[in-house]
């Protein structure tokens, strides 16, 4: 099994990731660097990450979470984060990054805030 | 009192972390570790392989990395080498400063510093580098 699931739906102009397994060095990061890279290829820009299902993450994973938040930026799009396990929120506060993302625990919360 | 020791050795691949991540989470499950201490071992050791793998030795298959477990009375520790060319830990930039925030990578020391009590650098006297983790019981 991949080390890293993510499954993909639409709240409108607004695309869900549903995120589950890990987001470590190797495998896991380069699945979310390849699906940020196809959606803005498709022109999809405004992104919504769960990590509900996301148990573990390393530096490495931090690091593709930073880089997808800047890929889409770059491309005048916005990407923000649901559902974080406290040991997310706590490697993200650790890192400084909470400052960074718009971060959710209510998906329909997080779906206004793009409008 | 240096209770037990193992050693082991793996390559210089990015594959090869995970399973001895878990070699180093038992060990210290076997020590007498909780599930949180469990968690923060997995991290740093992870970084530090990680570290090894793809700055010590650059993902060079032919070169090793070789890991070295204790248990003590009071603590753990986990030695890392490397066989690359080394680096001065304290000239890492810190990623938490602002203009560094957005930067995709250098936060694994920093995750080191976080989940072990205490971690050490040295250079290896027969070359690569050599980074010591103790985490207290």
């Amino acid at each position: 099994m991949a080390e890293l699931n993510i499954a993909e739906r639409q709240a409108g102009d607004i695309t869900i990731l549903d995120m589950d397994g890990k987001v470590t060095i190797g495998e896991g990061s380069v699945a979310l660097r390849n699906t940020i890279r196809r959606l803005l290829g498709e022109g999809k820009k405004k992104i919504l990450l769960n990590l509900g299902g996301v148990g573990y993450i390393d530096s490495s994973g931090i690091g593709e979470l930073v880089s997808s938040f800047t890929a889409v930026n770059k491309e005048d799009g916005t990407l923000k984060l649901l559902n974080l396990t406290q040991k997310i929120q706590d490697l993200l506060a650790i890192t400084k990054l909470l400052t960074v993302f718009d971060v959710f625990e209510n998906e329909g919360d997080a779906l206004s805030s793009y409008n | 009192m240096r209770e037990k020791e193992t050693k082991f050795s793996i390559p210089s691949k990015i594959e090869a972390i995970d399973e001895a991540v878990q070699k180093a989470t038992g060990f210290a499950s076997d020590a007498g570790f909780a599930d949180d201490a469990l968690f923060g071992i997995d991290m740093a050791v992870r970084e530090a392989l990680a570290n090894a793998v793809k700055h010590g030795n650059k993902q060079d298959e032919t070169k090793q990395v070789e890991i070295t477990l204790v248990s003590l009375d009071e603590a753990m520790e986990v030695v890392i080498r490397d066989f690359g060319e080394g680096f001065d830990a304290s000239q890492v930039p810190d990623p938490t400063n602002p203009e560094n925030l957005l930067k995709a990578s250098g936060r694994g020391i920093l995750f080191m510093h976080n989940f072990v009590d205490k971690v050490e650098w040295k250079r290896h006297p027969q070359g690569g580098m050599v980074v010591k983790m103790t985490k207290n019981h």
